[in-house]
C-alpha cells in the first residue's frame, strides 16, 4: 500500500529560486509528500465509503463532513511542515495519515456493528470522537513544530522533561483506583468524563530524557573494564542507570499492572543504551534483567501468569478464563484468511475491545493477510525512516532521540501485533495511530512531530553558504543612507 | 553510534518479518482449522443465512430453524425447550454450539462433503442451500419419563437399547432452555448464560457423558462378572462376614448400616449381590486379584478411550489401586473408581444383551434436505465382556436384586426387571450418590437398559434412583414394548 516511488528524482516541491548559484540544495520533496498525503486521504475516504455501502447500502451523509475535516488536517500538517520543517522526511506524514485514516474507518465500521446488534449500552459513535482526538493531535503536532525550532533545545530541558515523564508515569499508581483503574490496569487519569493515559506522554518525555542523559554519559558507560566470554562487561558502578530503568519498569508492572508499558520502557532504554555506547554487553545485561524480572513477575503476579498461560494455550482458557480475547482474535484472523471478508463483511465486533487493543485483528479479518501485512509494512516504513533520520542527523542527542522514538514505535507495534496474533503474550498496549484512544493518538502525533523536526535537521544543508557580495553591497548602501 | 543504529534497523526488520510470518501462519496455514472451529461464531453468522437442518426425534423436530426478519435470517428454535437440551445442545451466536449441534454441525449447516453435490446443484438452480437433518435414536416416551423423574433433583439418566446400543433416553438435570442461548439477542444470551454459570452445577454440562462419579455397589456387577468368568457360579458360596479386616491395615470394612449379611458368615454369590454385601465382594475382589478385576472392567469399557457417540464421552476409570486394601474397597466401587452414567448403562446393557456390549450411539440416520438418507448407523459390537452363560447368570442375579433385594422399587408388572443399586458416599456430611443400573423386558429378552444417577440427597440407590429407572423402563415398554 502507498508504495513510494523512490527514484532519485528532483522533487516537484523543490524551489529552484532558493538554491544559491553554485550551491546544490538537497531536494525538499514537499511535493512528494503532498501527493502521497492526497493518496492517503483517498484511501481513507474509499475505505469509509466501502464500509457504509457494505453495511448500510449507501454512503452515510456524514462522509462529506468527515472527508473535508480529515483532508483539512493533512493540509494543515503539510503547510506547517512546508513552513517550519521544509527538509523533513516526506514519508513520515503519509504513513501516519494512512494509518490514522484506516484506524478511523475501522472504528467507524465497528461503531456500525455495535449499534446494529444493539450491543453497546449507549449507541456511541467513537469514530467522530477519534477524529476529534486526531485534531487535538494535529494541534500538538503544529505546536511542537512551531515551538521547538531546534530539537537540541530539548536536551537543555531534558531533566525537567524527564521529571515530568516520571510524574506522568506515577500519577495513576498514586491515584485511588476509582480514578485510575479500568479493567484491572491502573494506567488512567479519569476526571470529568475524560480518560487520559498519561503513560503515553510519559513514554515520549522519558525517551527525550534518556537521549540527553545517554549523550552526556555515553563515554563513561562505554568504558568497559573487562572482557568476559568475549563480551565487554561494564563496571559494576556503571550498572546504575540500567538498574534504575529496570526498577521503574518493575514498579510500573507492580503498581499499575501494566505489562505493556513496563516492557516498552525497558526495551527502549536498553536499545538506546546500546546505541549510545555501542556495547552489545548492555543488550545482554538487558535481556538477563528482563529474564529475571519476567520470571519473578510470573511467579508473583497473577495477572502476568494469566497472560503467559493464555498465550501458551489460549484455547485451554476459552470461553471462560483469559483466553477469550485471543481466541476470538485468532478466529477473526483465520476467518479473514488471505483476502479478508472485505470491509464491513466480517464480524470483527466479536473480539472484545476490537476498537482499541484488538483493532489489528479487525483489520486482519476484514482486509485479510494482505491488509494486515500492508499495515505492518507501513509501520516498517515509518520506523525505518525514523532510524534513517537518526543515522543521518549530525548531533548525538538528535541521533539518540530519533532512534529512541522510532524504535519505540517499532517495539510497541511488535508487542501489540504479536499479542493480537498470538505470537507474544497480550500486553494491553495500543496500536499506534490506528487504535481508538485519545491519549495514544495525541501522544503519537507529538512523537511524529519530533521525528519530523529531527529529520528536517538531518536533511537540511550542513552550513549556510558564505554571504555573497551583492548582499554586502546592499547593506553598505543602507548604512550611508541618511 | 551509526554501527549499532544499523543493527537496530536490521533487528526491526527481523521483528516485523516475524510478525508477517506469524500472520501468514494464522491466516493461511491455520485458516481452515480456525474457520472450522465450532466455537467460531463468525462462521455461525454466515450459517445463519442458510436454513439449518433439523434435529429430529421420532419424526418430530426437537431443533429447527425458522425464518425471521432480522439481520440474521434464521432463528434456531427448540420446540420442546429443556426436554432434549442435554442432547441437542445449543446453537449460539455468542458461545458457539454444543451437543449434537456441534457434533453434527457439518450436516446441519450443510457444509458436509456428502452434501457437496447438492450445494453445487443449488447454486445452479438458484434454490437457497439448506442443511441436512439428524434423526436421533431417542424414544420420546423414555426421554419424557426420564425428564420427569429427575425433576427437581440433580442427576442423570441414560437408557440404551441393549441389542443395538441405540440411546433411548439421555437427560441431565437440571436442564436449561436452549432457546434462550440460541436467540439473536447477544445481551439476553449473555444474561442467561451468566445465570446458568452461577448455578452449581452449570446446567449446560451434560452429566450423562461429561462427568463421572464413584459407582458404589453398582461396581459389584463388575466384581461378580469377574468371579463368574473366573469359574465361580451364582450359587458359589463366598465368605460374607460381618466385618472384613482390610489386608495389611487395622481398618475394618463393614456393611451398610453395620448389617449382618448372613448369620452363617457366608452366602451364595447371588445372595451377596441381592443384598449388596460389602464384605463379601471386598473379599472376593482381593481373592480374584487386581488384574482380573481390571480386565473385566476394561472389557465393559472402563479405562478404554470412549468413541464419540457422537457426543464426546469422558473416560470411566478404575483408578489407581495401591495394595489389597485398596483393591478390596475398589471391588465395592469406592476408592478411585469413577464411571459416567453412560458407562453404568453400558454395563447393564452388555449383561442384558447376553454378554455383547454394543457401541452406544445417538444418531440413527443423517438425511439430506430432501429427506433422502445419506447415512444410516449400523449397530456395532464394541466388545464381549462376558460369555453368554455368565451374562445369563448375571441377569438372574440382577433379577434377584429387583425381586427380593435392594432394587424392589424398580419392579414393573408383567415384565422381568433386573438391576443393581449403588450408594456412594461423596462427602462427609452424608450426601450420597444414588445409582441404579438395570434392564427390563419380557422374560428372557430385555429391551431396555438404563442407568440412573442422582447426586446428593438422603437414602440409598434403591430409594431414589430405582423408581426413576422403573418409570423410564415402564414408559418405554408401554409405548414400544413387544415390537
Amino acid at each position: 500500500m502507498a508504495a513510494p516511488a523512490a527514484g532519485p528524482v528532483k522533487g516537484p516541491g523543490t524551489d529552484p529560486k532558493q538554491g544559491a548559484p553554485g550551491v546544490t540544495t538537497p531536494p525538499k520533496r514537499r511535493g512528494t509528500e503532498l501527493v502521497m498525503l492526497a493518496f492517503a486521504v483517498v484511501i481513507t475516504l474509499a475505505a469509509q465509503t466501502i464500509v457504509d455501502i457494505t453495511v448500510t447500502g449507501s454512503p452515510s451523509p456524514e462522509i462529506a463532513t468527515f472527508g473535508l475535516w480529515f483532508t483539512g488536517l493533512w493540509v494543515v500538517a503539510h503547510l506547517v511542515v512546508r513552513r517550519f520543517a521544509p527538509y523533513a522526511d516526506p514519508l513520515l506524514l503519509p504513513c501516519v495519515a494512512v494509518l490514522t485514516g484506516l484506524g478511523l474507518s475501522m472504528i467507524h465500521r465497528l461503531d456500525i456493528a455495535a449499534n446494529a446488534l444493539g450491543e453497546s449500552v449507549s449507541a456511541r459513535e467513537d469514530a467522530p470522537t477519534q477524529l476529534l482526538w486526531a485534531t487535538v493531535g494535529m494541534v500538538l503536532f503544529v505546536a511542537v513544530l512551531t515551538v521547538v525550532r531546534d530539537h537540541r533545545a530539548l536536551s537543555r530541558l531534558a531533566y525537567t522533561i524527564g521529571l515530568v515523564g516520571l510524574v506522568l508515569l506515577a500519577i495513576p499508581a498514586v491515584l485511588p483506583s476509582a480514578l485510575s483503574e479500568v479493567n484491572g490496569a491502573k494506567i488512567w487519569i479519569r476526571v470529568a468524563g475524560f480518560s487520559i493515559q498519561p503513560g503515553e506522554f510519559a513514554k515520549i518525555c522519558l525517551v527525550i530524557f534518556f537521549a540527553a542523559y545517554l549523550v552526556d554519559k555515553r563515554d563513561v558507560l562505554a568504558l568497559a573494564s573487562r572482557r568476559v566470554l568475549g563480551l565487554e562487561v561494564p563496571r559494576a558502578r556503571d550498572l546504575g542507570p540500567v538498574l534504575v530503568a529496570w526498577g521503574v519498569s518493575i514498579l510500573v508492572l507492580v503498581f499499575e499492572r501494566d505489562l505493556g508499558s513496563s516492557l516498552l520502557l525497558f526495551g527502549i532504554f536498553v536499545v538506546m543504551l546500546y546505541v549510545a555506547t555501542e556495547r552489545a554487553s548492555w543488550l545482554v545485561i538487558g535481556v538477563l534483567l528482563f529474564a529475571v524480572g519476567g520470571t519473578v513477575a510470573y511467579q508473583l503476579f497473577g495477572h502476568v501468569r494469566v497472560r503467559v498461560d493464555t498465550w501458551l494455550d489460549p484455547f485451554a482458557y476459552y470461553p471462560d478464563g483469559g483466553g477469550y480475547q485471543v481466541v476470538q482474535s485468532l478466529f477473526g484472523l483465520g476467518t479473514g484468511g488471505l483476502f479478508g471478508a472485505g470491509l464491513g463483511g466480517g464480524r470483527p465486533d466479536q473480539v472484545p475491545v476490537a476498537k482499541s487493543d484488538f483493532i489489528a485483528a479487525a483489520i486482519g479479518e476484514e482486509l485479510g493477510l494482505f491488509g494486515l501485512v500492508a499495515v505492518v509494512v507501513l509501520y516498517l516504513v515509518l520506523v525505518e525512516r525514523g532510524l534513517r533520520t537518526s543515522l543521518v542527523v549530525r548531533d548525538g542527542f538528535g541521533k539518540l532521540l530519533a532512534a529512541g522514538l522510532a524504535f519505540g514505535v517499532a517495539w510497541q507495534v511488535f508487542v501489540v501485533l504479536g499479542g493480537v496474533t498470538g505470537l507474544l503474550p497480550l500486553t494491553g498496549l495500543t496500536t499506534p495511530f490506528v487504535a481508538y484512544g485519545g491519549s495514544s493518538l495525541v501522544a503519537n502525533f507529538g512523537l511524529v512531530a519530533l521525528l519530523v523536526r529531527i529529520s528536517d535537521a538531518a536533511r537540511r544543508p550542513a552550513a549556510p553558504p558564505a554571504p555573497p557580495a551583492p548582499k554586502l553591497g546592499e547593506a553598505l548602501t543602507e548604512v550611508v543612507k541618511p | 553510534m551509526n554501527s549499532p543504529l544499523r543493527k537496530v534497523s536490521i533487528s526491526v526488520l527481523v521483528l516485523f518479518t516475524l510478525l508477517i510470518l506469524n500472520a501468514n501462519y494464522i491466516q493461511v496455514v491455520r485458516s481452515s482449522e480456525l474457520r472450522a472451529n465450532p466455537s467460531n461464531t463468525r462462521i455461525l453468522a454466515e450459517e445463519y443465512d442458510r436454513e439449518r437442518g433439523q434435529i429430529v426425534v421420532d419424526g418430530n423436530p426437537v431443533a429447527t430453524s425458522v425464518r425471521t426478519d432480522d439481520a440474521l435470517t434464521y432463528l434456531r428454535q427448540y420446540p420442546q425447550g429443556e426436554l432434549y437440551s442435554s442432547v441437542t445442545g445449543y446453537y449460539s451466536l455468542v458461545y458457539g454450539n454444543t451437543g449434537i449441534e456441534r457434533a453434527e454441525n457439518e450436516i446441519l449447516s450443510g457444509s458436509d462433503d456428502r452434501l457437496a453435490f447438492r450445494r453445487i446443484a443449488d447454486l445452479f438452480t438458484g434454490r437457497d442451500p439448506s442443511g441436512g437433518n439428524v434423526e436421533l435414536t431417542l424414544d420420546p416416551a423414555a426421554q419424557q419419563a426420564a425428564f420427569d423423574g429427575l425433576d427437581g433433583v440433580q442427576g442423570s439418566v441414560v437408557a440404551l437399547d441393549p441389542s443395538t446400543g441405540a440411546v433411548l433416553a439421555m437427560v441431565s438435570s437440571p436442564g436449561y432452555d436452549p432457546n434462550q442461548l440460541s436467540s439473536h439477542d447477544p445481551a439476553a444470551i449473555r444474561a442467561y448464560s451468566d445465570t446458568l454459570g452461577a448455578m452449581d452445577p452449570d446446567p449446560r454440562v451434560n452429566g450423562t457423558v461429561d462427568e463421572r462419579h464413584s459407582p458404589g455397589s453398582v461396581f459389584k456387577l463388575i466384581t461378580s462378572a469377574a468371579a463368574l468368568e473366573d469359574g465361580y457360579s451364582s450359587d458359589s458360596v463366598v465368605p460374607a462376614p460381618q466385618t472384613y479386616r482390610l489386608p495389611g491395615t487395622s481398618r475394618d470394612l463393614s456393611n451398610f448400616g453395620g448389617e449382618v449379611c448372613d448369620p452363617s458368615g457366608q452366602q451364595t454369590l447371588a445372595d451377596a449381590l441381592r443384598i449388596s454385601c460389602n464384605t463379601a465382594f471386598a473379599q472376593l475382589g482381593v481373592e480374584l486379584g487386581e488384574d482380573r478385576i481390571r480386565e473385566t472392567a476394561q472389557a465393559f469399557g472402563i479405562d478404554e478411550e470412549p468413541e464419540p457417540m457422537p457426543l464426546p464421552v469422558v473416560q470411566s476409570t478404575v483408578g489407581d489401586i495401591d495394595g489389597d486394601a485398596q483393591l478390596a474397597v475398589a471391588s465395592i466401587g469406592q476408592q478411585n473408581v469413577q464411571i459416567t452414567p453412560l458407562q453404568g448403562a453400558m454395563i447393564a446393557a452388555a449383561i442384558a444383551n447376553d454378554g455383547s456390549l454394543m457401541q452406544p450411539y445417538l444418531v440413527d440416520q443423517l438425511q439430506a434436505p430432501d429427506l433422502t438418507v445419506i447415512d444410516q448407523t449400523e449397530p456395532e459390537e464394541q466388545s464381549r465382556p462376558v460369555s453368554a452363560d455368565v451374562a445369563t447368570q448375571l441377569q438372574q442375579m440382577m433379577v434377584g436384586v429387583v425381586e427380593g433385594g435392594s432394587g424392589r422399587r424398580a419392579q414393573i408388572d408383567g415384565y422381568t426387571v433386573g438391576g443393581k443399586t449403588g450408594t456412594a458416599q461423596t462427602t462427609a456430611d452424608g450426601d450420597d450418590n444414588q445409582w441404579f443400573v438395570g434392564f427390563a423386558g419380557p422374560e428372557g429378552e430385555p429391551q431396555i437398559a438404563v442407568a440412573v444417577f442422582i447426586q446428593g440427597g438422603q437414602g440409598t440407590g434403591g430409594d431414589l434412583s430405582a423408581p426413576v429407572a422403573q418409570q423410564v423402563m415402564a414408559a418405554y415398554l408401554a409405548a414400544d414394548g413387544g415390537n
